[in-house]
């Protein structure tokens, strides 16, 4: 069998083991559309079907059933039987993968502090920036990405509690709106995929994770650096020092499952804090914050 | 070759130091599986507890561990809560029991161990449970999310309060006044739980249920009230909780029996023995079950009861699941409205719930 029969024969039948960072996902599906991009996205990730007994989460999307389904399709997730979401458009089959593989990962892997953030790396040293929605991180990530960082995450962190070091969790990135067309412009070597449109957050479309980012999967960084991104239009590319206590506080805010891990998830925050610089990033212009991150001074705090 | 996924968990959960057995495609089904039943925390302290965590296999063992986190985070919750609720009601002078889990984690007791749960489920006086919600009421506990209908139904024929949540927490509690709907075919007479409630140290006011009254209670919340959801986990529990206090003391199962028929409650136990020893192999002693042979229903009945709990205590996971599964669930969820209320009441509000259950359903298709 080629590799794209083995793939649609194992997406249609037992399930297809994908390695996504520390995490195997065994995965079905029927939908031409998750085939599609599983086989650009994920063709580096893929373990052998019988080789692999284990799997975390097991995950199924499916085209919905039912009478309105006839002239509104649409895909629901499940996770091993169950659907603890509301269906999507048909054309959103894949963005709702990536988003429940997120949810799966949200309410199970409390051997980490997960938080809401971008990670690269450079030296063996990561950057991790937190971001609420809308500044502008994953165009950044994505730029660092392709300029020479190593992606960790796109917006998953995960920090180890055993090593306090941060785990890879390579995904496609997911870029918003303009931020698309500019990457595309700026770096012609980046594989994007097609554009969902009309999602609960805009056109959205993913760019594929540099090769080093997966053949490096497995390689943890040291926290170096923790930089809170801003976009602010028309603002002027800087960096400040912030108080240790409050990136602290912003960091916990920023994760998951805080609350769930107690004293360990503060003990490991504040191992991240006390080994990084930790910064405010304001940023309008994409070449001059690069120039700054690329500035950043080695070695952390 | 992967053995089926019940019979691994039974033999788990019973004897938790032959993990070392299990191959890595048997892991993969016992953890879906757990993960379904609520029974992951459980299964990693049990196997801690046999010292055979190191014979689990680092992935699934992930698994397991995360899921304890979950469960011990979610007992400083109920301790936290458990503060407030004495806090909002010893001034007020109204004695509070604490049910099920809290019990259990609030006691000490070794089958709280890894448990999961969510709520918090406490029994107060009927004559002051007004008084009782009014207080929590000020202390942020409000009921949200049910009309006037449901809040009709919970106050005339249920036994409990609507369900509080907290304002700012979120945290869900269930007041009962007494263990099973005053329309239920048996009648517990809550004034007995009272009597031989045990005060909780360090919460005056505060009590847990007498050792049999707490078997009792579980018993009668799996067989007789219960949703099955979880009932592998409650099982698991009874079981647990039989064992413990059977070793602690040995006039237990003799309590145990003449408790059972005092409360009118010997039914519900004589079913929790029988499945407890079937799935879990709880050692029940052959004078109990002499004991409760009045309990024990004509063969008929029997024949069908076991036909049904057989299937509807498996956990609810395809892999446990055979061609009749979802009709045994489905007659055990209308056995239990039959047990609650009499028939002139149970179809009306039947029907109401599935009414509105259809109606809801169509508000919250996009297209409608």
């Amino acid at each position: 069998m080629t590799g794209q029969e083995t793939l649609k024969a194992g997406l249609r039948g037992a399930g297809l083991p994908i390695q996504v960072g520390p995490f195997v996902v065994r995965l079905r599906s029927r939908l031409d559309r998750i085939e599609r991009s599983v086989a650009l996205f994920y063709d580096r990730q893929l373990l052998p079907a019988d080789g692999t007994p284990f799997a975390d989460f097991h995950i199924t999307l499916a085209r919905s059933s039912g009478l309105h389904a006839v002239w509104r399709p649409q895909a629901r997730f499940f996770l091993d039987g169950r659907s603890p979401f509301r269906p999507l458009p048909l054309a959103h089959a894949y963005p709702l993968f990536e988003w429940g593989l997120n949810w799966c990962i949200a309410q199970h892997a409390h051997d980490f502090l997960m938080i809401h953030a971008a990670v690269l790396e450079r030296d063996g040293q990561a950057l991790v920036m937190p971001g609420e929605p809308g500044a502008g991180k994953s165009t950044l990530t994505a730029a660092l990405a392709l300029s020479g960082w190593r992606l960790l995450s796109d917006e998953f962190a995960l920090l180890s509690l055993e090593t306090g070091r941060l785990v890879a969790l390579p995904r496609p990135v997911s870029l918003k709106n303009a931020a698309i067309d500019l990457i595309r412009e700026r770096y012609p070597q980046a594989i994007i995929g097609p554009s969902s449109y009309d999602t609960s957050k805009g056109t959205v479309a993913h760019l594929k994770p540099p090769d080093p980012s997966i053949e490096r999967m497995d390689e943890q960084a040291r926290p170096a650096w923790l930089v809170f991104p801003r976009f602010a239009v028309g603002g002027r590319d800087h960096l400040e020092p912030l108080a240790p206590a409050e990136a602290l506080q912003r960091l916990v805010g920023s994760s998951f499952n805080y609350s769930v891990v107690g004293a360990a998830g503060f003990e490991a925050a504040a191992d991240l804090i006390e080994q990084s610089a930790c910064l405010n990033l304001e940023y309008a212009d994409l070449d001059a914050t690069l120039g700054l991150l690329n500035g950043l001074p080695e070695g952390g705090a | 070759m992967t053995r089926p996924a019940l019979a691994q968990m039974l033999a788990t959960l019973r004897e938790p130091a032959g993990v070392s057995e299990r191959s890595p495609a048997d892991w993969d089904l016992l953890v879906r599986v757990a993960r379904v039943a609520s029974l992951e925390g459980r299964l990693q302290a049990l196997i801690e507890d046999a010292g055979a965590l190191p014979d689990v296999p680092p992935a699934p063992r992930r698994h397991l561990h995360a899921a304890r986190v979950l469960a011990d985070r979610q007992h400083v919750m109920v301790r936290w809560e458990v503060a407030r609720i004495h806090e909002a009601l010893a001034p007020e002078q109204i004695p509070v029991m604490l049910l099920k889990g809290a019990a259990y984690v609030m006691a000490g007791l070794p089958c709280a161990r890894g448990r999961q749960f969510s709520d918090v489920d406490i029994m107060v006086p009927k004559a002051q449970i007004q008084q009782a919600e009014q207080h929590l009421f000020v202390q942020g506990w409000v009921c949200e999310g049910y009309d006037a209908y449901d809040q009709r139904y919970y106050r005339q024929w249920m036994h409990e309060l609507p369900p509080l949540t907290h304002m700012r927490r979120k945290s869900v509690l269930d007041v009962h006044h007494t263990i099973l709907p005053p329309t239920a075919r048996l009648h517990p007479d809550p004034a007995l739980l009272w009597q031989a409630a045990l005060p909780l140290e360090g919460y005056p006011g505060v009590y847990i249920p007498a050792p049999v009254d707490m078997v009792l209670h579980s018993a009668t919340h799996l067989f007789h009230d219960g949703e099955l959801e979880n009932g592998l986990r409650d099982l698991a529990d009874l079981d647990a909780l039989l064992r413990h206090f059977a070793n602690e003391d040995p006039a237990f199962w003799e309590r145990l029996t003449a408790r059972a028929f005092e409360m009118d409650l010997a039914r519900p136990l004589f079913y929790a023995l029988r499945y407890g020893h079937e799935f879990l192999q709880t050692p029940v002693p052959d004078s109990v079950i002499r004991a409760l042979a009045p309990a024990r229903p004509a063969l008929p009945l029997l024949a069908l009861m076991d036909a049904l709990f057989r299937r509807g205590l498996k956990p609810h996971h395809w892999s446990c699941d055979g061609g009749l599964s979802g009709v045994a669930r489905w007659l055990l969820y209308v056995r239990s409205h039959y047990l609650r209320m009499p028939l002139h009441l149970l179809v009306p509000h039947l029907l109401r719930k599935a009414i509105k259950e259809h109606r809801k359903g169509k508000r919250e298709r996009p297209d409608a």
